[in-house]
């Protein structure tokens, strides 16, 4: 019991000093970006595009660390919300590791394997890019051919088809809820496509409701 | 001063960051390696995770390099590639930068060489995206506690609150795949990928039963992903060609 403390204490220690410095030194790349070409820029542009993206983003950037800290453990946590792509990649990455390793999310066996999984995928992803853009010349008439472009189009359908088989099957019971609503929302208004990350709390919530009815009415053993 | 978006002095930049968020990778992997081994978690365990994960994350990345191509067009190479390596999100960078480009007149269709223009793209892209890595030191601990609260007295409760947690996010990105379907039979393109990628998922879990090979799960999810987003190149065109000559 001791030793879990003191890891997950050191991996919180360590997990702020890195996630605050990394934010510091990209803080300071505009920064240099404006003291090296003798280009501030204009307050008022920064504020007016600022507002055009604050209302939604901070807003995601703050439900996402509810929803998804629970699920990351407190490692892949730090790491996650620095190294970005959560939802398209470090969190069913993370997710799918976990299954694999037959591991709880919020046991200590889960909070390294999902460590581990998202650090191999910064890692692996940072590496495709660098080699993407070195070898660009080769490969930008395959990435840009419009015979490809159906399967970059469709990577979220098929990356959440694969890992709802997973989930759903088992616990279909929780899982009805929340898909027949989360269905029926985006068909009667596909606008609400744009702000998913909003709604993924309140897929949350319905799924916990509907597994805490199910649970005291002893329908979930 | 002249200004390139493709200088060398932005990818020395792009370079520094990239170096740093990699060190904080391999920090964060060796000591999550460490203490695995000395829970006990088998090597096997450990290098399957290792393995899939990489494999995994291969598709995932092809999109966001595509995604920093698509934004180079407009502000060169090393910031798209920095902010996408690094931070960001592909639904996001390039929200972000159309906002801060038309809020000063400007759209992300050709290069931006003005290096005013780019210092605000650059700050609005920044500031959009930061209360991620503020929030996690600051309640990350206290949104464990609270969690670990919920499953104390109760671990099968727990464990039906996690897979509530889990099912929660699945629904809504299963429910967003819907949203284009009253567009007619197009729209129903991204929800025949969803079922491919669930009928893959299912055969490898019963070729798994049937041969009781682990290494199937474990690339179960990179193979329905990658088999499904190969076989949406030939729906695709059979749809459109379909729907075109219905109309």
């Amino acid at each position: 019991m001791m030793k879990e403390r003191s890891y997950r204490d050191s991996v919180h220690f360590w997990g702020a000093i890195w996630d605050l410095s990394v934010l510091a030194v990209l803080i300071l790349v505009p920064v240099a970006l404006c003291i090296r070409y003798e280009a501030w820029p204009e307050i008022g542009g920064v504020i007016q595009g600022f507002i055009g993206v604050a209302p939604i983003f901070w807003t995601v950037g703050c439900i996402e660390v509810v929803t998804y800290v629970p699920m990351l453990g407190t490692g892949g946590s730090y790491l996650g919300f620095i190294t970005g792509n959560l939802t398209n990649l470090k969190v069913p990455c993370a997710l799918s590791a976990m299954e694999n390793a037959d591991v709880q999310a919020n046991s200590e066996e889960g909070e390294v394997i999902s460590t581990i999984a998202i650090a191999v995928s910064a890692i692996t992803c940072t590496a495709v890019i660098a080699l993407g853009v070195l070898l660009l010349k080769q490969i930008e008439p395959f990435l840009n051919s419009p015979t490809l472009q159906p399967a970059f189009d469709n990577i979220l359908p098929a990356l959440f088809g694969g890992l709802a088989v997973v989930y759903v099957s088992k616990n279909w019971k929780i899982a009805l809820a929340p898909m027949v609503f989360m269905i029926a929302l985006f068909i009667l208004v596909p606008s609400l496509a744009g702000s998913v990350g909003v709604l993924v709390p309140v897929g949350a919530a319905i799924a916990i409701a509907a597994a805490r009815i199910l649970y005291k009415a002893g329908k979930l053993d | 001063m002249s200004f390139n978006p493709n200088d060398g002095f932005l990818y020395g930049l792009t370079a520094v960051v990239i170096v740093i968020v990699i060190a904080q990778s391999v920090f964060f992997l060796a000591r999550a390696m460490r203490r695995a081994r000395q829970l006990g978690i088998s090597s096997a365990t450990l290098k399957n995770t290792v393995l899939s994960s990489a494999v995994f994350t291969i598709a995932p990345s092809v999109a966001i390099l595509l995604g920093v191509i698509a934004l180079s067009k407009a502000l060169g190479f090393p910031f798209p590639w920095l902010r996408l390596s690094v931070i960001g999100a592909l639904t996001y960078e390039t929200t972000a930068a159309a906002s801060a480009a038309s809020a000063i007149g400007l759209d992300l269709s050709q290069l931006i060489d003005d290096p005013k223009a780019f210092t605000t793209i650059a700050w609005v892209m920044t500031l959009g995206i930061i209360p991620g890595p503020i929030l996690v030191p600051l309640i990350g601990k206290k949104i464990e506690s609270g969690v670990a609260k919920i499953g104390k007295g109760d671990l099968k409760w727990n464990e039906y609150f996690m897979a509530g947690l889990f099912l929660g996010m699945i629904s809504a990105f299963l429910g967003v795949v819907f949203a284009d379907v009253t567009k007619g039979i197009v729209g129903w393109i991204p929800v025949f990928v969803m079922i491919i990628s669930a009928l893959l998922m299912a055969l490898c879990g019963a070729i798994h039963k049937i041969t009781q090979k682990k290494w199937i799960t474990d690339y179960a999810l990179p193979i329905s992903m990658l088999g499904a987003m190969a076989l949406a190149i030939p729906l695709t065109s059979f749809i459109t060609a379909a729907a075109g000559g219905a109309a």
